[in-house]
Order: structure tokens, then sequence, then C-alpha cells
């Protein structure tokens, strides 16, 4: 671009090649760029130190008081010394296992769809202009989505504002994630293994079936596990489905009868409700339910990156 | 021996059997309704943002749009205050995200050792990682302490603007990181070893050659961190102040109240978000403006990267 740029960009071109051709060896300006560069590398860095050290410190008197008591208690937001984050816990296990039964097979689908049937065609680039729209959608309105849909419409089938609709609702946020990474899995397949299988007579589903997911499977595991870290932190639509924030009282249900019918919460939406609680104590609540919190999703996306990084395939 | 053969093969035997046959068939119907799916996602977003800001829109008095501050509540609807909210997060964010984000693509793409690279890589994506809400912590018990307020003595000691808006720049730097670096590394090696064979040494070459050539990448780097900065919710609920609404204010180091915080406060006020009224549907009606927001943003953003990729 500017070197087809003639007069005014090629001479202030020639003039900056003249002083680094004539100028001193040593290369003082791109050793201090490079320095500013490197700068800016660390205080990144810094910024996640400081954030990590910061969350130890705080959860410290939790942490070394009373840690089984922590992570075997119920959501209270208004007495500290009980507060824990059991329940917390439990709706996040059960929101990711809705969020994996619902997006996974259906963003596959749709990615197998687009890079295997769909083509080049009209519709094919209207579904992926959509589904990278999709991606940037901000959380808050899938739980305006979640709200209208599964807990006011659905009500019957959802129960209301239980874990169902909750799940449901981060499913269709993470929808997306699980779809642009396996398109790219998917894409990644070379087209001779597909010619493969259509040479001893396979039929296009038997290809897919066959042959081109279980060469694209570790791709796709990889953005599934992605898709589920981002779900277990996520809060913004479970506010407006109904995440509880105050307290949580499961009584006697029974688990299904829970899930069904009760009230849920999950470890963001329980960050949330101790974060905005006052008082020393509640700070170390709340940094020791953060710190759970960075250490399961950081352990979810080392997964996903230490899968991508064995099972990378060089065609 | 073709004759040998056509005893005991015709073209008939090429033919599916019709169960291969159906299940291929079914088969695509059933990806085809995956792919649908999503069209119908878009379309009911739409439809139930539209349905009850529309009318919000024609219900409210006017009057109640431009008035003192957002206490949907109290029948106050003041748009501004939540504009003016977002547009200064976003613009502290961006203050801190977009050199953070560039140097950390432009050190990564242009001077650091492959080994480097693959080491530093994944610390990025860790950071990238972090769910909002502990960001949101981090804001409240470490960075309005300890920096806002130790740089700017009358800053609100609780909840402010500024260091919501940093933890929000915290959040979008390895956006503008990853996305600048894709940007980078798609121009082609052939013209930095033009720069390279002229006699330029790295910087002019990255800063004249590359960073000219990868200029629409890196300005869609931008856009898309501005548009997640407008979207981000969780953090701003818990360090911007203004739990169930906020006079209007321009003061950054001040409590303040965004779009999507007002949204998820109309959410969790009383852990009811329910019935008609007014108040609920100004949910709708501020979730329909951020949706259109972010949606023009992105739709800018994706084509400026597609510019990009097509280019080389």
């Amino acid at each position: 671009m500017a070197l087809a740029t003639p007069a005014s960009h090629g001479a202030s071109t020639a003039a900056s090649l003249t002083t680094e051709l004539t100028g001193s060896k040593r290369d003082v300006r791109g050793r201090a760029v490079e320095a500013v560069l490197l700068a800016t590398l660390a205080l990144s860095l810094l910024i996640l130190v400081a954030l990590v050290v910061n969350l130890v410190q705080r959860a410290w008197p939790v942490l070394s008081g009373r840690l089984g008591d922590f992570l075997s208690s119920g959501l209270d937001a208004s007495n500290a010394a009980e507060a824990g984050v059991w329940q917390a816990i439990r709706g996040t296990l059960t929101l990711a296992v809705i969020v994996a039964i619902v997006s996974f097979p259906l963003g596959i689908a749709c990615a197998v769809f687009l890079e295997e049937y769909a083509g080049k065609s009209f519709f094919a680039r209207l579904i992926r202009i959509n589904v990278r729209n999709l991606a940037g959608v901000p959380s808050i309105v899938y739980g305006i989505l979640g709200l209208t849909i599964f807990v006011k419409f659905a009500d019957g089938i959802t129960g209301g504002r239980t874990v169902i609709s909750g799940g449901l609702a981060l499913a269709v946020l993470v929808l997306p994630v699980v779809i642009i990474t396996a398109s790219e899995a998917l894409r990644a397949v070379p087209q001779s293994i597909r010619e493969g299988a259509y040479g001893v007579g396979a039929t296009k589903w038997e290809t897919v079936r066959s042959h081109v997911l279980p060469s694209a499977a570790p791709g796709i595991l990889t953005g599934t596990v992605l898709a589920l870290s981002r779900a277990a932190g996520e809060a913004a639509p479970l506010l407006l489905v109904g995440g509880i924030t105050g307290l949580l009282r499961t009584g006697d249900q029974g688990l299904w009868e829970q899930i069904t019918k009760g009230g849920f919460t999950s470890m963001p939406v329980a960050i949330f409700s101790y974060a905005r609680q006052t008082g020393a104590d509640f700070q170390a609540v709340t940094g020791a339910a953060s710190l759970i919190l960075l250490i399961l999703v950081v352990l979810i996306n080392a997964l996903a990156i230490w899968l991508r990084n064995r099972f990378e395939k060089r065609w | 021996m073709t004759t040998a053969m056509s005893n005991k093969w015709d073209a008939g035997q090429l033919r599916l059997s019709p169960g291969r046959r159906r299940s291929d068939t079914r088969m695509r119907y059933v990806f085809t309704a995956a792919g649908v799916t999503t069209l119908l996602i878009t379309l009911l977003i739409i439809y139930t943002l539209f349905k009850d800001a529309w009318s919000f829109f024609w219900n409210v008095p006017k009057a109640d749009l431009w008035t003192i501050g957002w206490f949907p509540r109290r029948g106050m609807y003041d748009i501004k205050t939540l504009f003016v909210g977002t547009l200064m997060v976003t613009g502290v964010a961006m203050l801190i995200a977009v050199p953070l984000g560039l140097g950390v693509a432009v050190y990564l793409a242009e001077f650091a050792r492959p080994r480097v690279r693959k080491f530093l890589k994944p610390i990025i994506e860790v950071l990238a990682g972090i769910p909002s809400v502990v960001i949101g912590y981090f804001a409240i018990s470490f960075i309005n302490p300890n920096v806002v307020t130790w740089l700017v003595g009358g800053a609100n000691k609780a909840f402010n603007i500024a260091s919501a808006g940093a933890a929000v720049g915290i959040l979008t730097i390895p956006i503008i990181a990853s996305v600048t670096e894709d940007a980078l590394r798609a121009v082609p090696m052939s013209l930095r070893e033009a720069s390279f064979g002229l006699g330029a040494r790295r910087v002019p070459t990255t800063f004249r050659v590359v960073f000219p050539a990868s200029i629409s990448g890196v300005v869609a780097a931008l856009i898309l961190g501005v548009s997640r900065a407008i979207g981000e919710t969780m953090v701003v609920a818990i360090a911007a102040g203004a739990v169930g609404g906020g006079l209007f204010s321009t003061d950054l180091f001040q409590p303040g109240q965004t779009m999507t915080a007002a949204m998820a406060a109309l959410g969790f006020g009383s852990d009811q978000v329910a019935g008609d009224g007014l108040a609920f549907q100004s949910l709708f009606f501020v979730g329909f403006l951020l949706f259109l927001m972010t949606l023009v943003l992105n739709v800018l953003g994706d084509r400026l990267v597609r510019k990009v990729r097509e280019e080389y």
C-alpha cells in the first residue's frame, strides 16, 4: 500500500532507508521499540500476576480458616460466616451438563451443514454471517432471550426460573463458539480423505460419519471444551433467567424436583452476590469463590490448549 | 473379459440400496435443520427485543426519556445517562486495551522468536479466559483501592466508572491482541523480505510495510474491542456502583450506570423480573439499542477482517 504511493510517501521511505543504510551499525531505535513492546507484554502479564496474588491474599482467611466448610455450605449473601459455594458448584456443573447436551450436537451438526453440505450457496453465506454475528451479541441479550422464550413462553417444559432455563440460555450463548471452532476443524480435513471414502462408494453421510468427523474430532473437542469454559464463567444471562443471588433454600427436595422446579445459582452468580456485600469477611468469601472459579476455568482452558497441541494434525 | 464381467455385474448394482439412500437424505435434513436453527435464534432475539422495545417506546411519556437520571422503578428513563456511562467505560477501557493489545500483538507477530511466542501465546489466552465476575472483583478489590484512588485523590472509594473501565479494558486486551496478531501474520513474508532487501531494519519494516498492509485488520481489532467493551455486563454491574439506578453524571471518578449494568439491575433487583410494566419493558428497549450498536460494530469489524484475508 505504502509502496504503491509515489511522491510524498516515497520520499519519506527513501529518507528512512538512507538513515538505515548509512547510520550507526547499532540499531538503537530498533532496540528501543522492542523494549517498549516488551513492556506492554510485561504489563499485561503483570496484571495477570496481580490478579492472582490479590485473589489469594483476599481469600486467605477463608482458605486457611474454613475451606472444607466453605466448599460444603450453601449460598447465603447475608452471613459471611455461613456462606459457601456448594450449591454454586453443583449449579455450575448442572448447567455445564445441559449446555453440553444441547449445544454440542446442535453446534457440530450446524458446522457439518456449513462445511460439508451447504457449499457456497447464498443460504450458506447467510448462515455463516449470522453465526459470526451471534458470536458478538452481548451475553446479557441472551438473558433477555432466555427470559422471554425459556422462562415465560416454554414455562411448561422448563418449569420457569429453573436450572433448565439457565442451561438453555447458556447453550444458545455458546452455540456460535462450538459452530465456529467445529467449522475450522472440519475445514482443515483434506479433501483427499473425503475422496477416499467416496472412492469406495460411501454416501455423503457415510463419508462424514466414518471419515470426516473422526479426522476433525480433536479440533471439535477443543472447541467444545472452550465453550464449556465460557459457559462456566458467564453470569449475565443467568441474572435475567433467574439465578438466585440472595439465599437459596433447597430444603428436602429430591435432585429431579430440584432441577425441574427449584431455584438455582452458579459460581459466577454467587460471586456476583458476594461481591455486592460490604465488609472484610465478605471480601474473603468473594475472593475464595473467585479463586475457585478461576482455577476451574483455567484448568478447562489448559485442557483445551493441551488437546489442541497434543492432537494437532499436520496434513 | 468384458463379457465375463457383464454376466455378473450391471449398472443397477452400483445404485444405492434404498436404506442407505434414505438415511443419507434423512441426515441431510437433520444438518440443514441445525443450520436453520441458528437463523431462528437470531430472528427470536430480534423479535423478543423489538416487540417490547416498540411497545415501551410508544407508551412511555417522552419527557421521561430525558430527565435527571435512570430510575426505572420511579418512571425516569433517562437514556443519555446510560449512553454517557457506556461511553465513559468504553473510553477508559480502550485507553488501557489499545496500547497493550496492539503492543502485545506486534511483539508476538513481528519480534518474538518462535519459541518465545509458543510459550507466551497460551498465557495471553489464559487472560482471555478469565470470567468477567472475577475481573469485576479485581476492580473493586485491587484496581480501585490500589490504583485509581491512589492516583486520583477525590475518586469514590467504593465504586467508580474509571476502575470499572480499566477492568473492562483488561478483558478487551486479548481480543485486540489476537485479532491484530492474526492480521499481521496474514501479511505475506515476501513483503517483509522485500523491505529487508532494501536495507530496512525490523522497526521500519514493521511500521512502514507490515502495519499499513494489515491496517484493515488492525481497525477491525479496535472495532471488535469496542463492541466487546460496550457489551460487557458483570464487571460494570460489580464495580461501577449504581445498582437500582443513577443520576446523570459525567464524572469518571464517581459511580455511574451503563446500558448493560442497567439491564442486569432490572433483572436481579428483587430476584424477580416480572409483570408488563414500563420498567420491565425498558429492559427490552435498552437491550434492543445495545443489540443494534454491537451489531453494527460487529458487521463492520467482520467485513474488515475478511478484507485482510482476501487481500493475501
